[in-house]
């Protein structure tokens, strides 16, 4: 037998990580990421002479759980048409046994890299609108996506706005699922932060629980998601990780993920915040309509269903809103001061 | 998914030969040699090694241990002990070698050889070589913290060792001997300055052919060591797990 060096073990190891597209449309151009469940590489589509992202397992087979969890990915993605959601293309086994799917390649960045380049309040309110839409969207068609993090959203060149990542998707209606698309497991995953506690440095991680399998980010993952309570999930959990997004865009901190307290620009984006991460679900906001309503009639400059205004606050509201007409009207009456008062003399 | 299935050709992964765990326990005599046999094959290096650094064994006693330690795996029937639920094979084996050497220290016995048992050649001084760092980097002899470590790597260089030779021998069948010879200058003789060019000029064949003999030795190599790791794993679970494991999947 043959000795093998460390150095050979490394370069087997490399080149067995390689897919096999021989027999496909596809050509490889280079490693994209890693994630939990295996590779994602840029690729070209021969046939139709464009780049596409690859998402490939690790492991040949598809009676796996994970080969399961990548087509129920590409299942839920194909019935989600959305602007804001990144569309497939292809699904298959690869001549080495490993379940793919094909779909759109995102250029751009990650949103926890794109913000620190946005630094009006207003331009990431409305950046973080577009996600609500899709989220949104995705919910009307009964899909949770229980892994809403800044990793998982893509900023494009011209600010169009992606939701990645469906892997944890959980479909809420029957009507909604088929056989191809597979069961839906009351397993999740859980994808815990590293020290850093940035999102971008996440790493996946099973949890058992009474209930079953916890899945998530902790961070950005809801209190009955962290409990596993699979069976009671609905919308407001996808809330509930839309306000630690909230939070993470205007504070930089995702939710209760330091010990020290975030520093809102505003004690009405607090309020929505607050509301969204409620710990209760019946606490949180309805619907991603009802907060994304809440953060539009921040920006028009109305009240806030989340925060019940003094007379104080009411009135600052009032005056930022209609400060060139009410500077204008004071800047008027001044001067008809100053003209009686001229005139007298 | 029928589309892709269709055009990519799902079949086409190698179908699995039984595992060794199924097969150690079957009566028929034969396929219980057989199994562990492929056993011995995949795990006789890094238990040996262990037993070197870990027991502190000189060359003479770990040989004998490590012949008495397959011996007993099929006497005691110890296999029929595993669940692959609760544990890898390999940390199983591990802890059945610790355990199987405390004993024989205990009982002050010189343990007895493989015998009739085994019929799977040991080259012990191939192993002993390995270890006496004329071709292991001393550096990488483990500390008594990293020994569980140092195993699990004896095992995937095993493993993947039995997978060249299987790729060798497919090479040989198929006539593309100098596809593996490629393959070998190029993946394992570990020198990082050699090149696609280089090994054309060499050959004298197109840069392309050189491409395309790696692509194909690295993808026959790929499922020939997954194909040898599933025929030692219990359980599908176990072998997405040990696969992951073996590739560095996880840690990449």
């Amino acid at each position: 037998m043959k000795f093998l060096s460390d150095n050979a073990l490394e370069r087997l190891r490399d080149g067995a990580e390689l897919p096999d597209l021989s027999g496909t449309r596809y050509r490889l151009l280079e490693r994209v990421a890693r994630g939990g469940m295996g590779v994602v590489y840029a690729a070209e589509d021969e046939k139709l002479q464009r780049r596409v992202a690859l998402k490939v397992l690790d492991v040949p087979g598809t009676e796996s759980d994970l080969a399961n969890r990548l087509l129920r990915e590409a299942c839920v993605l194909a019935r989600l048409e959305h602007p804001g959601i990144v569309p497939v293309h292809d699904v298959g086994t690869l001549a080495d046994g490993r379940v793919f799917y094909t779909m759109k390649f995102v250029e751009g960045q990650r949103l926890d890299q794109h913000i620190q380049s946005v630094n009006s309040v207003p331009d990431r309110l409305r950046l973080f609108l577009r996600i609500c839409d899709a989220v949104g969207f995705a919910h009307a068609r009964g899909v949770l996506h229980r892994d809403l993090k800044p990793a998982n959203i893509m900023v494009g060149p011209f600010g169009e706005v992606l939701v990645m990542d469906w892997g944890l998707a959980k479909l809420l209606r029957a009507e909604t699922s088929n056989a191809a698309c597979g069961t839906d497991s009351d397993a999740t995953v859980l994808e815990q932060p590293r020290q850093s506690g940035h999102s971008n440095d996440s790493k996946e991680v099973s949890v058992v629980t009474g209930h079953g399998t916890v899945m998530g980010t902790p961070g950005y993952m809801s209190p009955e998601q962290a409990r596993g309570d699979v069976e009671h999930l609905d919308a407001r959990s996808d809330i509930y990780s839309l306000g630690s997004l909230f939070q993470f865009m205007l504070t930089g901190q995702p939710e209760k993920a330091s010990a020290s307290a975030p520093r809102f620009p505003d004690k009405s984006l607090e309020a929505i915040c607050a509301k969204a991460t409620a710990t209760i679900p019946a606490e949180r906001y309805p619907s991603v309509q009802e907060l994304a309503l809440d953060v539009s009639r921040y920006l028009d400059g109305l009240a806030v269903g989340a925060h019940p205004e003094t007379f104080l606050e009411k009135t600052a509201r009032f005056y930022r809103r209609y400060r060139f007409f009410i500077l204008l009207i004071a800047a008027y009456l001044a001067m008809r001061v100053l003209i009686l008062v001229f005139m007298r003399r | 998914m029928k589309q892709g299935d269709e055009q990519q050709g799902g079949d086409r992964f190698p179908p699995t030969r039984r595992s060794v765990i199924e097969a150690v326990r079957s009566i028929d005599a034969e396929e219980r040699e057989r199994a562990l046999e492929a056993l011995c094959a995949a795990y006789w290096k890094p238990v040996y090694k262990y037993v070197r650094l870990r027991w502190n064994r000189p060359a003479d006693d770990a040989q004998d241990l490590t012949q008495g330690f397959f011996a007993e795996l099929l006497e005691r029937e110890l296999l029929d002990k595993f669940d692959a639920t609760k544990s890898r094979l390999r940390t199983y084996l591990r802890l059945c070698v610790d355990s199987f050497v405390m004993n024989q220290d205990k009982a002050g016995c010189r343990v007895k050889r493989g015998g009739n048992v085994l019929h799977v050649a040991l080259d012990f001084s191939t192993a002993e070589g390995e270890l006496s760092g004329a071709v292991m980097d001393p550096a990488s002899i483990p500390s008594p913290e990293s020994l569980e470590e140092f195993f699990e790597k004896e095992w995937v260089r095993s493993l993947f060792s039995l997978a060249v030779e299987d790729l060798q021998k497919l090479c040989e069948e198929r006539e593309r001997n100098r596809t593996f010879r490629i393959f070998e200058a190029y993946d394992l003789e570990g020198n990082e300055k050699i090149s696609y060019d280089q090994l054309a000029a060499e050959y004298g064949i197109p840069v392309t052919d050189v491409t395309n003999a790696l692509a194909w030795a690295r993808r026959e190599f790929r499922k020939l060591a997954l194909d040898r790791l599933r025929e030692l794993c219990g359980s599908e679970e176990e072998f997405q797990r040990e696969a992951r494991a073996a590739f560095g999947w996880d840690a990449k």
